[in-house]
């Protein structure tokens, strides 16, 4: 832990440099007749978030903070498989998105998670992967009126069916 | 004596069979609506206001008013059961109602948020019925320097809602507020921080997109990390009986917060461009702050729900006033309220409480009897809300990683978003096992896009003059007051040093 802190420190102090490069671009003076420029905002709150990183950086020089005493790992080996199996499923969820469709995604996500993460019984989760991601669709597409993705043709019939219910 | 007899009159418009019917279905819609992360009472009321049309407008109104209320009282129950902030008037309720309810106590905690948002609906009732046109008058002496004002009073708060480490605080504000401004500068209208050169940061950061990654993604990343994989359910019991008493505790631990809430919300609420989202805020950090015990907010405790509580509803209702006193609209809902308004030919102003007022006190005495239903609803449908929490935790976990990830998209209705959405969450993840204070930044991100104008209002005003906000009667106690709350926790850090050094 206490490497990850300054590590953490310097990649923030890092974005900060980059938002005060980034907004300067906008200019970060005071123009007479329209006031501050568009990047003076966004320049001083920058250097906040910078000067805060060094008051990190000292505070972390002094071992004040519970971080920068700790001997710990950020990610012990359950950590590291929770980043793997949990975090991975949900970045491959949204990667599905566009493929499978939304509902597709959500309910591949749900087989895989209810299955074989949280091992439940398939009593349990095959009416959540079908009822679930069936629940959100007439809830957005019908009552909210709000389209997601459905991802490549084939799975134009299954919408076709679907929507000929909604509409 | 007249207001209360043109007051018995609205109610009567109210309960009338049509207006009760729309009433309570306004109310259980708005209800279900805001508590889907992601969607909050500005997507109710401006979905189904084109089924308006079917009603006269004075039913229209009392309908979309009634999904706003249901809203405003379902925008807490993502926060207790899910975590999720759905919307970000919601976010401080999730500092105390998500700890309760991981204690077990999550009925408790949605008793307080609808308690709390019945007496802070109520009070502003009461506040709007018999002092409306004096407060429009006010509202109208806030100008860009007032607001910012106010602005750096809300952002002087978010140091006390952080941590320890004021250092970590101060970064997540700054870090908020310069994502509040990715995307086109208001006034000049020229790109800017298009961050990395990605096309998809030209139409800026969502407050939904930071919220839904910090609470959905990051929160429950680090929850089942740090549970070490066990399965974990949260204890809630359902009860009439135990309902009941949960009201009365809340009334009898949550009172303080309830008052200060529902007078604080309801005078932010009036203010233009406030809205609900500051006086939320305010309230729970002014509650705090008040407590003999401000070390137990946080932790869960019931005033830390039932002060943000009060304080949006309150606010929901204050925000309504310069809508139809003056026409100008408090808040993003209000603004499709007063579109909904001039559609249906009547024309919001001061003129509106003598040319209409069957309209005008029919639309109050709603928002009583939308108060009181929406109590009922709420209070009614929380045994549901407890069986969602349990759900063994491997079951609720990815039904919330898919609210997140539907949610997000349905608001934003676009996949970089929920790309961003997912980069945010990992990073809050990281940032939470280093103790950075997350909150101050999801705030941040609102308050941006309120205070950055006013800000440069201010100063194109005075030529660049700092002294502006010190110059004028009302900006300059709260600049003042801000400025104090700023310093002092360097004060309160400062003050034990000494002492040792003395010693």
């Amino acid at each position: 832990m206490r490497v990850g802190e300054i590590v953490t420190a310097g990649v923030l102090a890092l974005l900060s440099i980059y938002f005060m490069y980034k907004a300067s671009a906008n200019g970060i003076g005071y123009a007479v007749g329209t006031g501050p420029q568009g990047g003076f905002w966004p320049f001083w709150l920058a250097c906040g978030m910078l000067a805060s990183t060094g008051v990190i950086a000292f505070n972390w020089v002094r071992r004040a903070s519970a971080a920068s005493r700790s001997d710990e790992p950020v990610l012990d080996s359950h950590g590291i498989k929770t980043m793997v199996f949990v975090g991975g499923g949900i970045i491959g969820f949204v990667a599905l998105i566009d493929i499978v469709s939304m509902y597709g995604a959500v309910a591949i996500f749900l087989l895989y998670y209810l299955k074989l993460l949280g091992r439940h019984s398939w009593r349990l989760t095959l009416p959540m992967v079908f009822l679930f991601p069936l629940v959100l669709f007439f809830f957005f597409e019908g009552l909210m009126q709000i389209t997601m993705p459905t991802g490549l043709s084939f799975t134009d019939p299954v919408y076709n069916v679907l929507y000929d219910i909604i509409y | 004596m007249e207001i209360l007899s043109l007051l018995g009159d609205g109610m009567l418009v109210a309960i009338q069979p049509l207006n009760l019917m729309l009433i309570l279905v306004g109310v259980t819609l708005g209800l279900f609506i805001g508590a889907m992360p992601g969607l909050g009472s500005v997507n109710g009321v401006a979905i189904l206001l084109p089924v308006t049309f079917l009603v006269p407008p004075g039913s229209a109104i009392i309908f979309l008013a009634a999904i706003y209320y249901g809203a405003m009282y379902g925008g807490a129950i993502s926060s207790i059961t899910l975590g999720i902030p759905g919307a970000s008037t919601a976010v401080a309720t999730t500092f105390d109602g998500r700890p309760l309810a991981m204690m077990g106590k999550a009925r408790l905690a949605l008793v307080a948020a609808a308690v709390g948002s019945f007496v802070g609906g109520t009070v502003s009732n009461i506040l709007f019925t018999g002092f409306a046109p004096l407060l429009a008058t006010v509202a109208l002496s806030f100008g860009p320097p007032e607001i910012f004002a106010l602005m750096l009073l809300a952002f002087a708060t978010f140091v006390g809602l952080g941590g320890d480490d004021i250092a970590k605080t101060v970064f997540s504000i700054c870090f908020g507020l310069v994502l509040a401004t990715v995307g086109f500068d208001q006034i000049s209208g020229a790109p800017r921080l298009v961050l990395f050169d990605l096309n998809g940061f030209l139409g800026g950061i969502s407050f939904l997109v930071l919220a839904i990654g910090v609470y959905g993604i990051g929160e429950m990343l680090w929850t089942i990390e740090s549970t070490r994989g066990e399965i974990t359910k949260t204890d809630a019991d359902i009860s009439a009986r135990g309902i009941l008493e949960d009201v009365g505790e809340s009334a009898r631990k949550g009172w303080k917060g309830m008052s200060i809430g529902s007078f604080l919300g309801f005078f932010v609420g009036v203010l233009p461009a406030a809205g609900a989202t500051p006086a939320s805020l305010m309230s729970y950090a002014i509650t705090k702050m008040s407590s003999r015990r401000p070390e137990e907010f946080g932790k869960g405790h019931v005033g830390g729900v039932a002060a943000p509580e009060a304080g949006n509803n309150s606010a929901s209702t204050g925000s309504m006033l310069p809508m139809l006193t003056l026409g100008i609209p408090g808040s993003p809902t209000t603004a499709i309220l007063l579109g909904g308004m001039v559609i249906w030919g009547l024309t919001p102003g001061p003129r509106l409480f003598v040319d209409q007022a069957d309209f005008v006190w029919g639309l109050i005495g709603s928002f009583y009897v939308s108060n009181a239903f929406a109590l009922l609803v709420n209070l009614s449908f929380i045994p549901l809300f407890i069986w969602v929490l349990r759900m063994p935790f491997t079951t609720l976990a990815p039904l919330i990683f898919v609210l997140s990830v539907v949610g997000g998209y349905a608001a934003m209705q676009d996949m970089f978003d929920i790309w961003l959405l997912l980069v945010f969450g990992f990073g809050a993840f990281f940032l939470r096992k280093f103790d950075y204070p997350l909150a101050p930044a999801v705030l941040a991100i609102v308050l941006g896009p309120i205070a950055e104008p006013t800000l440069r209002q201010s100063l194109l005003l005075s030529s660049g003059d700092p002294m502006i906000f010190f110059s004028r009667p009302i900006s300059a106690p709260i600049m003042v007051v801000a400025i104090i709350l700023i310093v002092m926790p360097a004060f309160k850090y400062l003050r034990p040093r000494r002492k040792r050094a003395a010693r």
